[in-house]
């Protein structure tokens, strides 16, 4: 943020600031303090706490609940994108009975619970004869719900471009699918390119979910870590926060990154508007803002979006 | 039908659970919401830091690590007792307050530069400036992501089934676990499914509703 909200401060005003920067120090520090005293109290520094982190064994085992993470992770992006892909066309058929269906399809798989959906495949389908392995169910779960997510993302993306594009198309003969595969969705996936990655980061996250169907992945290492003698909790707690957090700000970097960029390249900056907070960059890339951002329905449309940041 | 009609006992106090952990959930998130995004476009840097600090560091974390470090690490610090309940809501609203944050930010950089200066050379202090002229167009701008934040918050209650939080994504556990209650886990879990896509469509529509009654003309 610059300085439109406010003037160079004056006198008065800097002293007033030095006076808020300081009492924002000591309510962090007291904040922060209070947690580690709490925790020398309590004897998590204990060196017994930490000692089984010294053992090699422990972090194979880490690193296999990392490859574990991943291999949910990567499969859930790659489905999540092809059912994304497939749900916006079905949505942007020409047919309304094909529409239909689609829509209901998304509108559903979105309002239903990531964590919901991961137990009716992992404790529901039992009931049906049918057995399925948590890191399936935790794969389903997250290709049903982002890929829906990224359909919509998808569809605002189409929908945000010039008319002139898909008639153009039209006119030099192309058909509707040469028209949707040449002309459209390269246009809408360049400009939804930060979206996207931004709903990875949120499928990262969610992978932690399989911690609570059994899925042996970070977090349920973490639990079983803790359980080991000595029960480091908050210390096995810590270090694995620490390997997702830093998971999640290389993908958010990714993100933030192509969204500089793309915000950058001309040809698509009629798509991508300037500058500022783009909520198209935000994670949980709320649909409504995007759809409000790419119509241009009067909420972050014009010249005000973002117009502060430049 | 018996899964509904033989466990209305349940059913009551799971969507209870879930509701009570929503708003007492949501207004948490408000309130610390409001504090950090106002530190995120204050005049002060240390503010600012510490305000990206918290957002990033918390927005990077899984939710269910964040109620891991509530429900199971705070006991250990020997702190005063506190419910698994009250943990839960704690995590979900410092969780769900960087979205509120990052939300409200970006409503305020949605109104035109043009408004702010305007105001400031007809001589309106800081306070009117925002209080007159930014927030109120900001608020307008900001209930439809503001209300999928909220949706969002809603659908995340159900993490708190995973750690002891009786709630409607831990129903089926209840009703599975004892003997003499009829229904099985799928049928269960495809209610619950449905009562979260009813809730879903409500707040929906009145996202839109606020949305249509609200529109600026710009």
């Amino acid at each position: 943020m610059s300085s439109v909200l406010y003037d160079v401060p004056g006198p008065r005003a800097r002293r007033r600031n030095g006076i808020l920067a300081v009492v924002t120090v000591v309510v962090v520090a007291a904040v922060i303090g209070f947690l580690i005293y709490r925790m020398a109290v309590s004897g998590q520094f204990a060196p017994s706490k930490w000692y089984v982190f010294t053992f090699s064994t422990v972090w194979t085992q880490i690193l296999q609940a990392l490859g574990n993470t991943l291999a949910a992770f990567g499969l859930a992006a790659v489905l999540s994108l092809v059912l994304g892909f497939a749900l916006a066309i079905g949505r942007l058929s020409d047919h309304a009975w094909v529409r239909a269906p689609f829509a209901v399809l998304t509108e559903v798989f979105r309002a239903v619970p990531v964590l919901v959906m991961m137990m009716l495949l992992y404790y529901g389908l039992p009931v049906l004869g049918v057995k399925m392995e948590p890191y399936w169910a935790v794969v389903i779960g997250l290709t049903v719900y982002n890929g829906s997510v990224l359909a919509e993302a998808l569809r605002a993306g189409i929908e945000s471009l010039p008319r002139g594009q898909k008639e153009a198309g039209y006119a030099i003969g192309l058909r509707k699918s040469g028209v949707m595969r040449l002309i459209l969705l390269p246009q809408a996936v360049r400009a939804m390119l930060p979206v996207i990655v931004a709903q990875l980061v949120v499928t990262m996250k969610d992978t932690a979910l399989g911690f609570i169907i059994t899925y042996p992945e970070l977090l349920y290492f973490a639990k079983l870590l803790s359980s080991q003698q000595g029960r480091p909790l908050l210390q096995s707690a810590l270090i694995i926060g620490g390997i997702y957090i830093a998971m999640c700000l290389i993908l958010s970097g990714i993100a933030k990154y192509l969204e500089i960029r793309t915000r950058r390249s001309p040809r698509v900056q009629g798509l991508a508007g300037g500058g500022g907070d783009d909520p198209r960059a935000h994670e949980d890339g709320t649909v409504t803002e995007l759809i409000a951002a790419q119509k241009g329905v009067g909420k972050f449309d014009q010249g005000g979006f973002g117009a502060v940041g430049r | 039908m018996d899964v509904i009609f033989g466990n209305l006992d349940l059913w009551g106090e799971a969507i209870g659970n879930t509701l009570l952990v929503f708003f007492v959930g949501g207004i948490i998130a408000l309130v610390l919401g409001l504090i950090v995004g106002a530190m995120r476009v204050s005049p002060v840097p240390v503010a600012r830091a510490v305000g990206t600090a918290y957002v990033n560091i918390i927005r990077n974390t899984p939710l269910t690590l964040v109620f891991f470090f509530f429900v199971f690490g705070y006991p250990v610090l020997g702190l005063p007792k506190l419910s698994n309940t009250v943990l839960g809501i704690l995590a979900i609203g410092i969780y769900t307050a960087t979205y509120v944050a990052e939300t409200l930010r970006a409503g305020i950089s949605t109104v035109p530069v043009g408004q702010a200066e305007a105001a400031r050379a007809i001589g309106l202090p800081f306070g009117q400036v925002m209080s007159v002229i930014i927030l109120p167009q900001a608020f307008r701008s900001v209930v439809p992501p503001m209300m999928s934040v909220f949706i969002a918050l809603l659908k995340n209650t159900t993490v708190a089934a995973g750690f002891s939080i009786a709630e409607l994504g831990a129903l089926r556990a209840t009703v599975n676990d004892s003997h003499d209650r009829p229904g099985n886990p799928m049928e269960v879990l495809l209610w619950v499914a449905v009562v979260f896509v009813i809730l879903v469509l409500l707040m929906s529509w009145l996202q839109r509703y606020l949305e249509n009654r609200w529109r600026i003309a710009r």
